[in-house]
């Protein structure tokens, strides 16, 4: 049987299974442990860092969970207000063409208050990433309800359920996007498993080489859980995404 | 000196351009201008007006509410503007569609059938310059060859082969202006 | 050679903007400003300069837009009237928070609410007291002149990359509307990439080589004592923004017994109810702010201590008024005139009000 090893140990070897990219800082992620955000800006970042582009990229932050991106991403970046994430991207891409931009948003961001910004950004086809992290809930200000969240879910806002009559159905911001010509790539994916991960960050690089190869608007859905909002463990609630998110908002590449 | 012009009649006769040309003309004889439009959803069909100030001083309120002279080209312009015409006036107008004739005696009234000289010359278009011409007539401000050049600034260089048309229908206008 | 040509005062903001070296505009139609967007995209400047264009698909997402371009340290501007102006004071907030330089142009026309499309001065308030949420101040130019409306497009440029601060243009329907004569500037050349990182590389967002820190561009400071620290520095900027940059005309001024201040279009029609005032035998004087925010409080005070009385000529239900009175403070009589909704006051009615307010009829 083989000597099991201490995590102390293996460094000393000299051969760390993991090295943190010089793209994401020190400071401490300010996401409950256990939330998808942190993983979400580490694969955007390696991205980065393997292309060699991070030195060419400009983030957008929006408001939201995610206000406070820049102070883990180490590239230069801008605080969007809330929603316009899109059209501050399209402000840098137009006037900067050579450079890389990218927007990271959520749910209420994107598909709510933005939803005009992210339509149009993609139907003109600018230039730029989006990554959209849909976590079905409004998640910094306390778990309200977001256009994502499902049918019955309850929430702070929607206490008895999500009720469709009333409220609307979950809205499919990825699907609805892809239908425009100027989306070339829209794909949803997750990171709750390390398979997801790695699957997640290869839709990431397809998008930023589009972006090089000046192909259009790449959208990236990235389904997370919110464990805080949700009210429950991480673990839990990374079953329950299973079970009850990725039927609604299916996992694959919708476009490109 | 100092000419404080309104031009009125209906969106589509040309009332805008009439009005560029002149201040066009004036720069062109290094006079100050400024050209105030009506603008709005009253375009096309509607009422359309333009403040025409060619003056050899600095020009101060582009804005006014009465006037040197009136050039009036539809009964509802005949309505608002006959009265804002100063005593020793002049106002000058096309009889076609006018109901109401103007009745002020303190000012000096003109008509140019310029409606009907345009379709005589075969050119509905030209109506304005007619009306330029009668105008040019009755208050020569601007020099023939200053009016030419500022057709010519005025208009882009896709439609400088109308220019000669353009001339031909402003000495219409020299020739036909009646007083009333 | 001069070029002289007659332009509306919408045109010659946009031509002005290409020649400054604008390096992009963000806009969306809203009359009386349309000529602004219309006449660009005509002339095509990205084949002129590489100026970029774009109609945005609404007033918020293009003052965004005009953040993301800021934020690069590039030469980016918007421009809208009245009710535009109002959509996009949530970025304006965003871009005087975040010190961004950039040029916001508002061609007013009435309201409140939808309003009408004419003429009117009633965002004085907006424009100069703030009108985003917070506490900053936009840098307020008032153009009376086509040929001003040319010429402020440089100067705002330079004040705002000064001051690292949004700049306004407050204009109006009837300087918008109006063709007048015009002396074009000479071209300015556009920043290479590699100019405006060496300007403003310490600050924009132009990708973070090796050799610097992260430049961020946020207005977010959740620790309050840093917040107030932000504040007080935005603060100092406006201190030293009001003590440097008062920009004023004085017209008649001297022997004045009478004063009216005016800005805008209203200086104008001011100026002919001036020379019809004098004509009468009345010795009045037009003070005409070209800064609105900030105000020539201290060259009111002063005149005040010369005239009898003031008054105020707006295209608004008494705005700028506020800001006379309080420059005078109490010192002498200060009345206001105006037409509003769209309704352009007349030099008789101006020379009556000044007869009836100040002489007493």
């Amino acid at each position: 049987m083989a000597e099991i090893l201490t995590p102390e140990e293996i460094i000393k070897q000299g051969e760390p299974v993991f090295v943190k990219t010089k793209l994401m800082t020190d400071n401490t992620l300010s996401y409950c442990p256990g939330c998808g955000h942190g993983v979400a800006h580490r694969i955007t970042m390696e991205v980065l860092e393997e292309m060699g582009i991070g030195d060419q990229t400009i983030g957008v932050a929006p408001v939201g969970c995610s206000v406070l991106a820049y102070e883990f991403m180490n590239i230069d970046m801008q605080q969007a207000a809330h929603g316009r994430a899109p059209a501050v991207a399209t402000g840098i891409k137009r006037l900067f063409p050579e450079k890389y931009v990218f927007t990271y948003q959520g749910d209420g961001d994107l598909a709510a208050i933005g939803t005009a910004e992210t339509i149009h950004a993609c139907n003109r086809g600018e230039n730029i990433v989006i990554i959209f992290v849909n976590n079905g809930i409004y998640g910094m200000t306390g778990g309200q309800m977001a256009p994502t969240t499902l049918e019955g879910m309850v929430s702070s806002t929607s206490p008895h359920g999500r009720d469709v009559e009333m409220m609307g159905s979950p809205i499919k911001m990825t699907e609805m996007v892809a239908t425009l010509p100027g989306v070339c790539f829209a794909t949803r994916q997750a990171v709750h498993k390390p398979g997801l991960v790695r699957k997640a960050k290869k839709a990431i690089r397809k998008a930023f080489e589009n972006q090089k190869d000046k192909k259009g608007t790449s959208i990236v859905e990235i389904v997370s859980n919110c464990n805080s909002g949700w009210k429950m463990t991480p673990v839990d609630s990374n079953i329950w995404l299973e079970e009850n998110m990725l039927p609604v908002f299916p996992l694959g590449d919708i476009k490109g | 000196m100092t000419e404080e012009i309104i031009i009125a009649g209906f969106g589509g006769q040309g009332v805008l351009s009439m009005g560029k040309i002149l201040a066009y003309s004036g720069i062109m004889q290094d006079m100050e201008v400024s050209w105030m439009p009506s603008y709005g959803p009253e375009m096309r069909g509607g009422t359309a007006n333009v403040t025409v100030i060619l003056s050899e001083e600095k020009i101060n309120s582009p804005v006014l509410q009465e006037f040197d002279s009136a050039i009036i080209l539809n009964q509802q312009s005949m309505d608002k503007f006959e009265e804002s015409v100063k005593p020793g006036g002049v106002l000058l107008y096309d009889p076609n569609g006018i109901s109401k004739h103007p009745t002020r005696t303190d000012i000096n009234i003109y008509k140019i059938e310029a409606v009907k000289e345009a379709y005589d010359i075969g050119n509905t278009k030209a109506f304005n310059m007619i009306v330029l011409g009668a105008f040019l007539k009755i208050k020569p401000l601007v020099k023939m060859e200053n009016v030419l050049k500022g057709l010519k600034k005025s208009l882009p260089e896709r439609h400088h082969h109308l220019i000669p048309m353009n001339e031909s229908a402003i000495k219409v206008g020299l020739e036909k202006v009646e007083t009333v | 050679m001069e070029e002289v040509r007659l332009m509306k005062g919408n045109e010659a903001i946009a031509e002005a903007a290409i020649r400054a070296g604008v390096d992009g505009y963000f806009g969306y139609p809203i009359t009386p400003q349309s000529e602004i967007i219309e006449y660009l995209m005509l002339e095509q400047p990205h084949l002129r300069t590489g100026m970029q264009v774009l109609q945005a698909e609404s007033e918020v997402a293009a003052i965004n837009m005009v953040y993301g371009a800021a934020g690069c340290g590039k030469k980016a501007m918007t421009s809208s009237s009245s009710p535009g102006i109002s959509l996009k004071l949530e970025g304006i907030s965003y871009i005087a928070a975040s010190e961004l330089p950039c040029l916001i142009v508002n061609v007013q026309r009435g309201g409140p609410g939808l309003g009408t499309i004419q003429p009117s001065q009633a965002d004085y308030f907006q424009a100069v007291k703030g009108g985003g949420h917070g506490d900053y101040r936009l840098l307020v130019l008032a153009p009376a002149s086509v040929q001003e409306m040319a010429d402020f497009v440089d100067l705002s440029f330079e004040l705002a990359f000064k001051y690292r601060t949004p700049v306004m243009i407050l204009s109006d329907g009837v300087i918008g509307q109006m063709m007048e004569k015009v002396v074009l500037p000479p071209q300015k050349e556009r920043l290479s990439n590699e100019e405006l990182i060496k300007k403003y590389g310490s600050w924009a967002t132009t990708g973070k080589p090796a050799s610097r820190e992260r430049n961020i561009i946020t207005s977010l400071e959740l620790k309050s004592e840093r917040q107030e620290a932000h504040n007080h520095k935005l603060q100092a900027k406006y201190k030293e923004i009001s003590e440097n940059e008062v920009r004023f005309e004085k017209l008649n001024c001297d022997d004045a017994e009478y004063l009216i201040v005016a800005y805008g279009s209203s200086a104008r029609i001011s100026q002919k109810a001036m020379q019809i005032g004098r004509e009468k035998g009345i010795k009045v004087g037009v003070l005409r702010p070209i800064t609105l925010w900030p105000f020539p409080s201290d060259e009111i005070n002063k005149l005040a201590d010369q005239v009898k009385g003031i008054l105020t000529v707006e295209m608004s239900a008494g705005q700028m008024v506020e800001d006379v009175r309080l420059a005078v403070n109490g010192k002498i009589k200060v009345e206001y005139f105006g037409r509003y909704g769209g309704m352009i006051p007349s030099p008789n009615e101006v020379i009556e009000a000044l007869e009836q307010k100040l002489i007493g009829g």
